[in-house]
């Protein structure tokens, strides 16, 4: 078995490589931040949800439904909706953290966010075995994130973007940019198809939930793997 | 009261989002997966990506899927996140003005 290292040298690696995803992260923070304030939280209260929870998606799931007072069952709901996606993202990078120690790998799990999934993935396709660089992307990613989204609260009550401003465009800039490193050619090609035309679907059967997500992705990695059984 | 309800509601979301982000590593690495999960796993990390942003483009603006491309150009030329997510932004901009406002 490779031996996994947790370096500081891949710790600065993961923090300079995380400096670009900022640029796709903070513009996602900045408006949860707006929407926050304009659900009537305080200032406290939405650094402590960003901070806790930190996960954009389901966080403006939760606030659509927003209710005084809080719904606690619903927004919990909209969190386990939304956010199944990271239980399938973790086992991808077991052999990394099965290789360090307990606690940077609970610390490394709760700060996964997808940007620094897909770096992480990408370095360890490529024989990367320094388990650091996903701390390392992680932690500056958080920090922006508490900064985007704190700003934004700030600026709610000043600013007036337009929800279809380019800016926000950057979130999704984000996400397209990360599928290219993770291309390896053909055989991506039907898997990436089928998840793309189901999760079209499903997001047009199932408004305002993100199963969506789960669903192309599965579809996806079941039609990978159905090829590839076939091939043998 | 309210503001209780509040953290609340916070911590709940919070936890369950913990419970999302540590179960699925800590269920497998406490059972071997059969050979096709594994294999199903190698493909996840595209999947998931493609499952985000194809609906999300197909529910957008058209300027996005221009915007979507030239990020893609770049970043398959360059290998420069940031450099993309930058391109892509502008791209928008550009699209915006010479082709919506002269409308």
């Amino acid at each position: 078995m490779e031996t996994i290292s947790f370096t500081s040298a891949g710790f600065k690696t993961g923090v300079r490589r995380s400096l670009p995803l900022l640029a796709g992260l903070s513009p996602f923070g900045f408006v949860v931040g707006l929407i926050t304030q304009h659900h009537g939280l305080s200032l406290l209260q939405c650094m402590v949800m960003n901070g806790l929870v930190y996960a954009g998606a389901s966080q403006l799931v939760a606030l659509a439904n927003w209710t005084h007072p809080a719904p606690i069952l619903a927004a919990a709901f909209a969190a386990l909706v939304v956010n199944m996606r990271f239980a399938l993202m973790g086992p991808v990078l077991a052999p990394w953290l099965a290789g360090i120690k307990p606690l940077p790998r609970f610390i490394s799990l709760a700060i996964l966010v997808d940007h620094s999934w897909a770096l992480s993935v990408t370095d360890m396709r490529r024989g990367g075995r320094d388990a650091a660089l996903f701390f390392g992307l992680g932690v500056p990613l958080w920090c922006g994130w508490m900064l985007a989204s704190t700003a934004g609260y700030l600026s709610a009550s000043s600013l007036d973007l337009a929800p279809r401003n380019p800016i926000f465009f950057g979130a999704l800039a984000a996400f397209v940019a990360l599928l290219v490193p993770l291309w390896r050619g053909r055989i991506d090609l039907l898997p990436w198809s089928v998840a793309g035309i189901m999760s079209v679907t499903i997001a047009h059967m199932l408004p305002h939930t993100s199963w969506y997500i789960v669903a192309g992705a599965l579809s996806g990695c079941m039609t990978g793997a159905a090829i590839e059984m076939r091939q043998e | 009261m309210e503001r209780f309800s509040v953290y609340e509601a916070i911590a709940a979301m919070a936890a369950v989002t913990l419970i999302c982000r540590c179960a699925g590593y800590m269920i497998f690495s406490h059972i071997t997966p059969p050979l096709v999960v594994r294999r199903a796993m190698a493909h996840l990390p595209g999947c998931i990506f493609a499952a985000y942003v194809i609906p999300a483009l197909v529910a957008g603006p058209p300027q996005n899927w221009a915007g979507a491309a030239t990020t893609m150009v770049v970043m398959a030329k360059s290998r420069n996140l940031g450099l993309s997510i930058a391109m892509g932004v502008i791209s928008i901009f550009v699209f915006d003005y010479f082709l919506i406002k002269d409308i």
